[in-house]
């Protein structure tokens, strides 16, 4: 089956196939990026996540964050795949890959695309510590904010 | 006429359910649909200034009008990555 460029899945996730999709012979670059689960958060000893989508926006949140690197990097190509479920410490919750001519349109693609997902794509996570657990929640959703996508996008070429 | 309602994280958990089938007078906004549930749930009013509105898996605003059939969800803040 073909690799999609963007997918909310509960299998575990494999940076390999997103590089094959995105990569071009004559690339000069490939960056990527896992995020992971780490083991501590705000003081507390972390034993896994729960991660929840509401997939169908999700997915569409992805191809929009596509579309807007294609927008920003015309040469470059990004994908990026969420986990959702159970996820111990260690794990992989999503993994971007990004190609391009020359690395500095393939870091700022990579980025970007991390920035925008934690803005807007519909996916949360539910923090399993020693003694509890907790919702964390990060931004309002709001593609259409400019201010946001400034900020991913300047973050992105800092 | 009929919406289904959809909740996520902690909402889900404040309203005790992901999923609902609610009646609401038509015309109808996004709005007249979220008053419905904050009058059974009161503490979801906790969300009205930081959660997005998405009607049939798009995002939307809550002055949108909702038809009979469609799917309405209500999101709080996001944090995945």
């Amino acid at each position: 089956m073909a690799v999609p460029q963007v997918a909310v899945t509960a299998e575990p996730l494999e940076i390999e196939p997103l590089i094959a999709l995105v990569g071009a012979t004559g690339d000069g670059a490939v960056v990527t990026f896992a995020g992971l689960v780490r083991d501590h958060n705000q003081g507390r000893r972390v034993r896994f996540l729960e991660y929840e989508a509401y997939e169908p926006l999700a997915v569409r949140a992805l191809e929009r964050i596509v579309d807007e690197v294609k927008a920003r990097w015309p040469a470059a190509r990004v994908a990026a795949h969420h986990r959702i479920g159970r996820l111990e410490i260690g794990d992989a919750s999503i993994v971007i890959a990004a190609a391009s001519a020359h690395r500095a349109d393939a870091f700022a693609a990579c980025r970007y695309t991390i920035e925008r997902v934690k803005q807007i794509v519909p996916v949360w996570k539910r923090e399993h510590f020693d003694g509890g657990d907790v919702w964390l929640e990060g931004a309002t959703a709001d593609p259409d904010d400019d201010a946001a996508r400034e900020k991913a996008y300047r973050i992105a070429c800092a | 006429m009929r919406v289904t309602v959809r909740l996520f994280a902690r909402l889900r958990d404040l309203a005790g359910a992901g999923e609902l089938i609610r009646d609401v007078p038509a015309p109808a906004t996004a709005q007249a649909v979220w008053s419905a549930l904050t009058a059974e749930w009161p503490a979801l009013r906790e969300y009205e200034k930081t959660m997005s509105v998405a009607v049939n898996a798009e995002y939307s605003r809550m002055t949108a009008s909702v038809e009979d059939g469609d799917e309405v969800a209500f999101l709080p803040p996001v944090s995945g990555g």
